[in-house]
């Protein structure tokens, strides 16, 4: 008749039944709550996707690509090299790649047109990306008209739109035959915008690298493995500073939370007091306050989190569209692959759940220890 | 039966300003009987009640009770005595909810839930069912004649029935010993005489009783086995 598991039922159902009484304190708290959570997720779930997205965007990339340079500016490389890079040892393939932006005025952003290297295209037809069909309201089967070097238009035939793994990946895409790239850009015969290298061996390209310096001086080989880098770097460098931006909302909701929460009110003293004098234990007291606490948190904590899965994979972050802009440059317009793992929740929840627990057990623990006759003299 | 040896409470002992409130009570308190504590507002009954009761230790002095109910702790068994002074809180709570049931002078009821569940608070943190102690708090609600007010808010309650709540809840662990403080310090004289007469129905029952009051209606009534007068903390005329 007494099982252990009864005592804390009991002290959860007049849990729960507290926390209606006092409806309106406990839904603003858990309003302001779940708005840091919804906040601080927004953001870790932003910046882990969009470190993913450029992850992928790298896998696709060769392992090397050699540019050159013209007083200190990235400049075509003559088509020619290729055959000398190709003889460094471990050299497995060099691929002369012509590619470039293209502004486009009613997308409001830039597209990379690209000869395409793995299947020939016919003359005057396009593969494009799907953000561009849907930026150019196109589908396959339509005309599309591109402006070249000399401000006459040309035409491409929509051949085809292609299949999204990562929008990111091949969303602002416009692939098209190699002669056509070279008549919409005037760009010379052999030469090519970069050499796209892959090496028998990975762990040979700074040693190839270096061979291509010495041979070409005017040659910069950039290597996938410092591209993550970069672009890790340049993530986390914003995420953090958002972070120490967030870290001051986080502070103020502490000391909202220690205010509302636990600095208790003169009715839940006298509460207190009036449990401790009708034969609850400290303990018991401390339970109750415990599953008050973590029915706040968890609601809190949980509805924090899908509100900003939604907001980042669902909506793109919208409202962190300011605060990020640099992105927006850095990527066209995209949608965000849903991902979660457990690393980033454990961090959010040790950055939410701990620090609101921390603040409310000292003043709970302080009422909770009160002699039991002082209810006798109020 | 309870017994008091010399039993002395000094508050803000070993400060600028120590106050004896009980100062070297000695008593017996029969089983099964009334027993009312009178004296002026100051002379310490309040703080012997609190003493007896295992809510604060005494400064000095030795507090027995004999013929404990079972089911207190696993260490004792039914009609085993203990010296309470020199226990661990956690014993001293467990002791309480089976011994003593309190009825404070201002009542004491949490606001803002029912009736019913003021009722059923003591028994929640002993792990019964909810069930059966719903079941007995609504029989005792009902046998005092409150079982029209089971889901009512508290606040709403006269003084009379908000009392005839706690006294519902002070039984709902169903202990030996009822403690009632100045309980008709709120009630008009019928209500008073009512509440007596009630103390009365406990006694037959069995239960031992313990009332404070400088009230003439307790004091006096024919229902009282006993009175002991207190005044500065010590115990003036036991007849
Ligand atoms: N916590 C305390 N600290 C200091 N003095 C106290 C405390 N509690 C009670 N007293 C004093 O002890 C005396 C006895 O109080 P009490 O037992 O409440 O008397 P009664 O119930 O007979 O009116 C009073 O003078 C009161 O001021
Ligand atoms: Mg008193």
């Amino acid at each position: 008749m007494r099982a252990p598991t009864q005592r804390y039922r009991n002290i959860l159902d007049f849990a729960l039944s507290s926390l209606l009484r006092r409806k309106g304190r406990n839904l603003s708290l858990t309003g302001v709550y779940t708005l840091v959570v919804f906040v601080l997720a927004s953001l870790i779930f932003f910046v882990q996707a969009l470190k993913r997205e450029a992850r992928e965007l790298l896998v696709q990339a060769p392992d090397m690509v050699v540019q050159r340079l013209v007083a200190g500016r990235h400049d075509p490389i003559l088509a020619a090299q290729a055959e000398a890079i190709r003889s460094i040892r471990g050299v497995l393939e060099v691929r002369p790649r012509l590619w470039g932006y293209y502004y486009d005025p009613a997308f409001g952003g830039n597209l990379t047109v690209m000869a395409n290297e793995h299947e020939p295209i016919a003359a005057d037809a396009v593969w494009i990306g799907q953000g561009v069909a849907r930026n150019m309201r196109v589908n396959e089967g339509d005309l599309i008209s591109l402006r070249a070097y000399d401000g006459l238009p040309m035409l491409f035939l929509v051949q085809k739109i292609l299949p999204t793994e990562s929008e990111l990946v091949s969303s602002d895409l416009v692939l098209m035959a190699p002669r056509d790239v070279r008549s919409l850009f005037h760009f010379p015969e052999g030469l090519a915008t970069d050499l796209a290298i892959t090496a028998g061996n990975p762990r040979e390209l700074p040693t190839i690298a270096a061979k291509i310096v010495e041979r070409f001086p005017d040659a910069r080989p950039i290597l996938k493995a410092e591209l993550l880098r970069t672009y890790e770097a340049v993530f986390d460098w914003r995420g953090g500073l958002m972070v120490v931006v967030l870290g001051s909302a986080l502070l103020s909701f502490v000391i909202f939370a220690w205010d509302k929460a636990t600095g208790l009110s003169a009715e839940e003293r006298r509460e207190i007091g009036i449990l401790k004098s009708i034969g609850w234990e400290s303990s018991d007291v401390l339970l109750l306050k415990f599953w008050e606490g973590t029915v706040v948190s968890l609601t809190a904590f949980l509805s924090g989190i899908l509100l900003a899965y939604v907001h980042v994979f669902f909506f793109s972050a919208r409202l962190f569209e300011h605060a990020l802009k640099g992105w927006s440059v850095l990527f066209p317009r995209y949608r965000l692959l849903p991902a979660l793992d457990g690393y980033q929740l454990t961090v959010l929840f040790f950055l939410t759940v701990l620090p609101y627990t921390a603040a409310t057990l000292v003043p709970i623990w302080r009422a909770a220890t009160v002699d039991p006759d002082a209810a006798m003299r109020t | 039966m309870i017994e008091l040896v010399q039993v002395v409470k000094t508050f803000q002992a070993g400060l600028a300003t120590p106050f004896t409130a009980v100062d070297g009570v000695s008593l017996s308190i029969p089983e099964a009987q009334i027993t009312v504590l009178k004296g002026p507002s100051g002379s310490g009954k309040t703080t012997l009640l609190t003493l007896i009761g295992c809510m604060a230790r005494p400064t000095s002095g030795r507090i027995h009770l004999h013929r404990l109910p079972g089911n207190v702790l696993p260490q004792l068994q039914a009609g085993d005595s203990v010296e309470i002074t020199s226990l661990p809180e956690r014993f001293l709570t467990a002791i309480r909810r089976r011994t003593f049931g309190f009825i404070f002078q201002q009542f004491n009821l949490i606001r803002g839930i029912s009736v019913l569940e003021n009722v059923m608070l003591p028994a929640y943190p002993t792990g019964e069912d909810h069930r059966s102690v719903e079941a007995r708090a609504v029989q005792r609600l009902e046998s005092l004649g409150l079982g029209r007010h089971l889901r009512a808010s508290v606040e709403r309650l006269s003084g009379g029935e908000a009392q005839r709540v706690a006294i519902a809840r002070a039984l709902i662990n169903d202990p030996t010993v009822l403690i009632a403080d100045e309980p008709t310090a709120h009630l008009d004289s019928r209500l008073s005489e009512d509440f007596m007469a009630l103390m009365g129905q406990f006694k037959a029952a069995g239960k031992t009783l313990l009332i404070t009051s400088h009230d003439p209606i307790v004091h006096g009534s024919p229902l009282a086995d006993r009175v002991v007068e207190l005044r500065d903390g010590q115990i003036v005329a036991e007849p």
